[in-house]
């Protein structure tokens, strides 16, 4: 039996029954990153002997009576965006390259006590911007499907580490799409929570009306279990919302009888890949079958949401990035005479070109003569976007789209393209502006063998039917158990 | 053209960002069709829409003035790229 191929949940019970120890598993997974890293490069850091020193405590304290709780012994990657203490945590910038944080993030230290173990940090795009994981400072990942293309992004490091078996879970974060992206294009479930369901301290901000964190997991139930341990209040991130916290393990069922599905005809967009769309299609029939209404909806100010994003997640951006100064952490260039040529030098030396690209735009936008022209415009547009989602969730418990509109692409295909990599998250971003939770599940393949991702988006705060309907729907689907040929 | 190369100098420092003539060139043409691509936000009237800045209607969240843990000097300067003692060092501000 091969360890780091079963899921969460699966190494869970082994644990529990005393049929494997925490080492064990812990081990499995080392040496499956051992033999495949090479070609994915799913990692930044990858922890050896510290991870087995954990897992071995964590034995001993099993073996005094000490409880199991879901977590305990699971080896688990963190996206290198969350603050890790003692641990090398990069963003995937040269900027932030030699920066050991001094503290957790609040994610991190929910999962740390729960029992998980942190075997590594995953690679992404620099500071989250990107959709294939190829503005990595370092070194792209590949998809685990075809090592040809790209694992999506940002946090493909995260998604093509599960896809692979490098970990068993993963958390990555999502600002228009970087959690469910990937997760669609690397064959694994990924869910961004509500804004403001899981903290943000510690997670390194890009966008910060935007940004939230989420697991990347091998089936529903394992992400039913990370998203339990990850969210609730935390007093240190002031949007963090004071709401009870659902069983989500314990609320999943395999019904969808009379859920209202609503289908967004702006979704089904021309250009949009063909075994996307059918897949989809198969997927909704098949819901319908089981008893859900699925039902045609409109979200008529879809085709905004792209300029909207870009203009808000840049101002955002051009603002948190300003910190960057090489005063006090990461990056300084040795060349500088004064402190502004210092601020230049390190800025221009320790940011890729992506990032320099959104902070240019971010800063113009928010400039002097064009602030209510971009900035404002923006904001008042992602009002109507908002207004769009609730009226649909008038009549409906949850909305289905595809979670992009191609398969993988391949490494290089639009990394010259700025504006045509930014519309690979067409299906995505909405739903941050809204702030809403989406999922995004595998529900089928290529004709080429490429997965392909369904989302599932959810009333503000209701992650729940958004688990159930994915839940119901991979029970009655054999495609979260299908896994690339490595 | 929405910029010239003479806005993007502009606004590089702004940014406090340094460029290579090359790049400036580069950014000045991206940016404009990223730009454009904005434009399309101008068919929309929103004269009377209130603008989203966050999705939660939150504000003002105050804690209270309770002394907490802090994390040391040490701990706070050990990623400081030059040090002076308790200080972070940096390069002369002023002539």
């Amino acid at each position: 039996m091969d360890l780091w191929n079963l899921t969460l949940f699966q190494l869970h019970e082994l644990i529990k029954k005393r049929e494997v120890s925490c080492k064990e598993v812990v081990e499995a997974v080392l040496e499956r990153i051992g033999s495949i890293e090479e070609k994915i490069k799913a990692f930044i850091t990858i922890r050896g002997e510290d991870a087995i020193n954990e897992a071995k405590e964590l034995d001993q304290r099993i073996s005094r009576g000490e409880e199991i709780r879901l977590l305990t012994g699971i080896p688990i990657s963190i996206k290198d965006i969350f603050c890790t203490e003692g641990i090398l945590t990069t963003c995937a910038s040269k900027i932030l390259s030699n920066f050991i944080p001094p503290y957790n993030a609040t994610v991190v230290e929910r999962l740390k006590a729960e029992g998980a173990i942190i075997i590594g940090k995953n690679n992404m795009d620099e500071f989250a911007m990107g959709s294939s994981t190829e503005n990595s400072a370092f070194y792209p990942t590949r998809n685990p499907w075809d090592l040809k293309r790209v694992p999506g992004g940002s946090s493909g490091g995260s998604a093509a580490a599960v896809a692979a078996g490098e970990s068993i879970a993963s958390i990555g974060t999502d600002t228009g799409g970087s959690i469910r992206q990937p997760a669609g294009l690397c064959g694994v479930v990924g869910m961004k929570p509500t804004y403001g369901r899981v903290s943000r301290y510690g997670m390194i901000a890009f966008a910060s009306s935007l940004d939230q964190g989420g697991p990347i997991t091998k089936d529903v139930r394992d992400c039913a279990i990370m998203l339990k341990a990850i969210s609730g209040y935390d007093p240190r991130d002031s949007t963090s919302v004071n709401i009870p916290v659902p069983d989500y393990p314990d609320i999943l069922t395999d019904s969808v009888k009379g859920k209202i599905i609503g289908v967004p005809r702006e979704y089904f967009i021309k250009g949009m890949d063909e075994d996307v769309e059918v897949s989809v299609r198969n997927a909704l029939r098949l819901l319908e079958k089981m008893g859900a209404v699925i039902e045609e909806v409109s979200i008529p100010h879809t085709e905004y949401a792209i300029p909207v994003y870009y203009i808000i997640a840049t101002a955002e951006a051009s603002s948190n990035l300003a910190r960057y100064d090489g005063v006090k952490y990461g990056y300084r260039s040795p060349y500088a005479k004064d402190l502004l040529e210092m601020y230049m030098r390190s800025r221009a030396e320790g940011f890729g070109t992506e990032v320099k690209r959104r902070i240019m735009l971010g800063t113009y936008a928010l400039s002097a003569g064009y602030y209510e022209a971009y900035y404002r415009k923006a904001q008042q547009v992602r009002t109507l976007i908002r207004e769009d989602f609730s009226k649909a969730f008038n009549t409906c418990h949850c909305l289905i789209t595809p979670t992009s509109p191609t398969p993988a692409f391949l490494l290089g295909e639009k990394i010259d393209d700025p504006l045509k990599m930014y519309l690979s998250d067409i299906f995505t971003i909405s739903v941050n502006l809204a702030g809403l939770p989406a999922i995004s599940i595998p529900c089928g393949f290529s004709r080429e063998g490429l997965p392909i991702g369904m989302q599932i988006i959810g009333k503000p705060f209701d992650e729940s039917t958004v688990l159930q309907v994915a839940y119901a729907y991979e029970t009655h689907t054999p495609w979260n158990k299908i896994r690339p040929k490595l | 053209m929405k910029i010239t190369i003479k806005d993007v100098e502009h606004v590089a420092f702004l940014a406090r960002l340094a460029f290579e003539e090359k790049e400036k060139e580069l950014f000045t043409k991206q940016l404009n069709s990223i730009l454009l691509y904005f434009d399309k936000l101008s068919e929309l009237d929103t004269k009377d829409v209130e603008p989203t800045s966050h999705v939660i209607p939150i504000i003002n969240i105050m804690r209270g003035d309770r002394v907490t843990d802090s994390i040391s000097v040490d701990k706070a300067l050990m990623n400081a790229p030059q040090r002076d003692g308790d200080y972070f060092k940096v390069p002369p501000i002023l002539e």
